[in-house]
């Protein structure tokens, strides 16, 4: 029963600092620090999970019954355990970093923003926990929803205008094609739980099987597959930490942590590759990942390019599933974790360079890795991770990704993962170089003048977490091993 | 009516409860003219909804086994005497009635007080509760001639009811004129069809003319009856090319009224057209004749496209949730044309969900109308900020229109798809979701409207009356409550399809 009782306080501490914003909005000090510790008391309850449970599968726990087989329920299981680990433990440091930088940039409504970035994260637990895909639908649905409001926050045109598409496409492509996908599954399978080996082999064959898979991989708009990714760089006119947590973390890795699910527990493995269902799904990750990388060398706003690299980056995660090989699958859950923290770290510097400067593009960044060495370094870090260098956490999902590429006899996959680390050194590398080697431009600060300790350090210490999840990748693989394990 | 000799009284009570159903309105009305005064008007309103909301539970917890209660107007046995006849399908349909009204009532008080002139207000209450004895006695009766008397006087309330909006706006005249003539003709057709149905059967009685008419489907006269009844409710209902009235009376009546009638006028049209069509003509003579697949259906559809498309370019936010309406109401036709126990099911469930669902919105509109000065949709600009309570109902009313999971709309929606693809009519399954797309797009337009296009920053905060947030909310939640909680709308529903089928 005790990992029960933690995985509701995981979904209503963060509701209730919500409700805890709006009520003593007045009081921003006292205010702030309670959102903080209802972090960390989030943070350890999904410890307090990890601890009681550990890599096992738990029964479900049935909140309430919709309709006969439709209900909300919840249970843990690894892949989901860590993807609220990950965004829980990256809130608490987000958290610090939003009440930075809101306070620094003098941003308006601070307590409605905190109040729907605290709701966010209880969705996303919600995500993570759920038991069957109509639970997870739901939680899906209240994540953009709200979100929504987090990205129009400035209320100024081109907020609204973002606004207006990331709500468009998501809740779009949710309603057309995923929840058609969710209640053609019900119907042929009668059931919507997640169990391993998939709950639709049987009950569905041919080209039917493609097209159930497309509808769900571009029914899930969050993991930002191509051409329903549009939303991901129009929410970047989101304050940065919204950017930082909500778009690096939480939101597009609820995208492809469901994408994953669907794969193992919907479809399940063995079904997915014997059908040849996703073949073309490989395909389509496969453009994903070159064209978003492009796009994303093209970009001189910062965080524009960031969306497409995070873009770009996510396809990677779809190819995994889509490989359909337990290397593969392991590549991607792994890569869940290791983009979010070096993205995360990336997002936090734009962020940073944003107070300090005021800057968004990168040419008007030249030489200020002089004056910002924290936030560069750290950035340099985060670049190196994502292009998967050693000794940083993301050269492991992608050796993974590439080991199950080679298992599925996918060489031209295995290719493009090759290529496509080259266009990320294209498109990261150079930001580095100029902020260190160039001279700064006039108007930009001369000496060291990084920002208040509460905008520097998150970014600092999830720089450091890249390099320690290179060495502790091992726990990590061993603790999602279950997920691809034959029953 | 004397009572019934018996031991005990509560159980004599019972036995009466399909008469006292239409007396406690019926009666109130009158009372209220006598009275004379305002507020006692009110309160007599709201004692006699919350009275017939309290009998109409009470009658559906007795037919919710399947069972059925006959009650027979001064004892006259049917087929000669009247006969009102309570099945799982109008006792789930008389409670809508009941608790909309209900529900409404609070927020009457301001809204009336705000929008029509003092010396009417007992007038006003005085038609308006006869609207409701008209639409429940169009429920609750088993006799087509009844049903048609009932109509009348539901409909010449509401043409008066609506005009009265023209102390707000003088359109409302002829919005109300307008639906006066439409109306008329709509029953006109409707008693046409009744007088042809009398002429082969010679009975009034619906089970006795339904078991009567049997062997008859090809008589050219039982077709044209139908074809006249489904007209004229038709007309009513605001299937889509007759729907012509609906929109400006809808957006000029008196918000209150609009509130009310969105929630249940249509809805008892739509139970008419069920009734006549499963109880009366069977589901026998709808198959041979294939009237569904080739008038309802694609009308449906028509509705549930163009109806939404023109939301969409509403300027007014009334207008808008009108041409929703209209392509609700195509939403419910479809599950009927599904021809399905199923579908029938997805019909009768939406009939309610939607109803709390509009209910509620028409009356954020009415608030708008007060607070803002109008509800158009430039009104409404910045309001997420001045009236957040009232804004933030808006948006969960949205959502349920939309059909996002954990609201009463995405129940029915989740219901019709399934009864759809069960039997194999998938194409309709894609028409429900790309509309659902469409009302994405006119209520994203509205939260926007509410929460981004803030003008003149305004930041002072002018909520609602109590008494109206009251009734919003309360609709509101209950459009959570339905989406979460499923276990009394499927069951009835479930039972009042059965029932239909198999009669």
């Amino acid at each position: 029963m005790v990992p029960n009782i933690f995985i509701l306080l995981s979904i209503l501490i963060p509701v209730f600092a919500a409700i805890l914003n709006l009520v003593i909005r007045e009081r921003e000090n006292l205010r702030d620090f309670l959102t903080f510790i209802a972090s960390v008391l989030t943070f350890f309850c999904v410890l307090a999970i990890l601890i009681s449970v550990g890599n096992e599968t738990t029964k479900e726990i049935v909140l309430l019954s919709v309709i006969p087989g439709l209900k909300i329920s919840f249970q843990v299981e690894p892949l989901g355990l860590l993807f609220a680990l990950l965004a829980s433990g990256l809130w608490i440091l987000t958290h610090v970093y939003a009440v930075g930088y809101m306070r620094e940039n003098k941003e308006a409504k601070h307590s409605k923003f905190f109040a729907y970035f605290s709701l966010a994260i209880a969705c996303v637990m919600g995500i993570a926990f759920s038991s069957n895909m109509f639970t997870l639908f739901f939680f899906y649905e209240a994540l953009t929803l709200t979100t929504y409001p987090l990205v129009a926050h400035k209320g100024t045109d081109s907020a609204v205008k973002g606004a207006r598409t990331y709500f468009g496409i998501l809740i779009g492509t949710s309603i057309g094609l995923q929840l058609t996908a969710i209640i053609w599954t019900f119907i042929i399978s009668g059931t919507l739980d997640f169990s391993k080996g998939g709950i639709l082999n049987g009950h569905l064959e041919g080209p039917l099987v493609t097209l159930l898979l497309f509808l769900y991989v571009f029914g899930i708009g969050k993991a930002a597959l191509m051409p329903f990714h549009k939303w991901l760089p129009a929410a970047m006119v989101a304050p940065t930490p919204v950017s930082a947590l909500l778009h690096a973390v939480a939101v597009v890795k609820a995208g492809v942590f469901t994408v994953l699910k669907v794969g193992i527990y919907i479809f399940g493995l063995e079904f997915l590759q014997n059908s040849g269902a996703s073949y073309w799904l490989m395909w389509f990750a496969a453009g994903t990942i070159m064209i978003a990388s492009l796009i994303a060398i093209t970009k001189d706003n910062l965080k524009a390019r960031l969306a497409y690299s995070t873009v770009s980056q996510l396809s990677y995660i779809t190819l995994g599933v889509a490989l359909a090989t337990s290397m593969g699958v392991l590549g991607a859950g792994a890569h869940i974790v290791m983009h979010a923290m070096g993205k995360i770290t990336l997002f936090m510097c734009a962020g940073s360079i944003y107070v300090v400067t005021k800057k968004t593009n990168i040419s008007q960044m030249t030489g200020l890795g002089k004056v910002m060495p924290i936030t560069f370094g750290a950035f340099f870090v985060g670049s190196l991770s994502i292009i998967g260098l050693p000794p940083l956490g993301g050269s492991w999902s992608k050796w993974f990704l590439l080991m199950g590429a080679l298992e599925a006899d996918q060489w031209f996959m295995v290719l493009i993962l090759i290529f496509s680390s080259l266009l990320n050194i294209a498109y990261l590398l150079p930001i580095v170089a100029k902020g260190f080697f160039l001279s700064q431009e006039k108007g930009l600060p001369q000496k060291y003048s990084e920002s208040i300790a509460l905008v520097w350090l998150p970014p600092a210490i999830t720089a450091l977490c890249c390099i320690i999840l290179f060495f502790t990748v091992g726990y990590l693989l061993d603790f999602l091993a279950p997920i691809v394990l034959p029953e | 009516m004397s009572l019934p000799i018996s031991h005990s009284d509560s159980f004599s009570l019972v036995e009466q409860l399909p008469i006292l159903q239409i007396l406690v309105p019926f009666v109130s009305a009158p009372l209220i003219v006598f009275i004379g005064n305002r507020t006692i008007a009110w309160w007599i309103t709201f004692l006699a909804s919350l009275i017939s909301l309290l009998i109409s539970i009470n009658l559906l917890l007795l037919v919710n086994d399947g069972s059925i209660i006959s009650y027979h107007i001064g004892g006259w046995a049917p087929p000669i005497g009247i006969e009102y006849r309570v099945d799982a399908l109008n006792a789930f349909v008389l409670v809508l009635i009941a608790l909309i009204s209900t529900i409404v009532a609070p927020y009457a008080y301001k809204s009336v007080g705000n929008e029509i002139p003092k010396e009417h207000h007992t007038l006003f209450y005085a038609a308006y509760l006869l609207c409701v004895t008209g639409l429940m006695g169009v429920v609750i009766t088993g006799d087509v001639f009844n049903v048609f008397v009932f109509l009348e006087i539901s409909s010449l309330a509401s043409y008066v009811l609506i005009s009265l909006g023209s102390h707000r706006d003088k359109r409302a005249l002829t919005s109300a004129f307008n639906y006066l003539i439409i109306g008329t003709i709509g029953a006109t057709f409707f008693v046409i069809g009744i007088g042809l149905l009398y002429m082969v059967t010679g009975t009034l009685n619906m089970i006795d003319m339904a078991g009567l008419l049997e062997g008859k489907s090809s008589s050219s006269t039982v077709r044209s009856a139908f074809a006249f009844i489904i007209v004229g409710v038709g007309l009513k209902l605001a299937i889509y090319p007759l729907h012509i009235w609906l929109p400006k009376a809808y957006t000029f009546a008196p918000s209150f009224i609009t509130a009310f009638l969105a929630a249940t006028a249509t809805k008892v049209a739509i139970y008419i057209l069920l009734r006549f069509m499963f109880t009366i003509f069977r589901p026998s003579f709808l198959e041979e004749l294939n009237v569904l697949n080739f008038v309802i259906l694609p009308l449906s559809i028509a509705a549930m496209i163009i109806a939404s498309l023109i939301a969409i370019f509403q300027k007014d936010f009334k207008g808008l949730l009108a041409y929703s309406s209209i392509a609700q109401v195509g939403y419910i036709l479809l599950g009927i044309s599904i021809m399905s126990e199923s579908g029938l099911t997805a019909a009768i469930i939406h009939l309610f969900n939607h109803g709390i669902t509009k209910v509620a919105l028409f009356m954020v509109a009415g608030a708008y109308v007060i607070k803002r000065g109008g509800s158009l949709l430039t009104n409404l600009q910045g309001a997420g900020f001045t009236m957040p309570w009232t804004s933030a109902a808006a948006v969960v009313g949205c959502l349920s229109l939309i059909g996002v999971p954990g609201t009463a709309g995405f129940i029915s929606k989740w219901i019709l798809v399934e009864a759809a693809i069960e039997n194999g009519k998938w194409p309709l399954a894609i028409v429900i979701i790309f509309s659902s797309l469409l009302a994405v797009v006119y209520c994203g337009r509205v939260i926007e409207t509410l929460y981004f296009k803030n003008g003149n920053d305004e930041t002072i905060v002018n909520e609602s009356p109590l008494t109206m947030l009251i009734s919003i909310w309360i609709a509101s939640l209950a459009c959570i409550y339905f989406g979460l909680s499923t276990d009394i709308t499927i069951s009835v529903s479930d039972l009042a399809a059965k029932m239909l089928y198999l009669k």
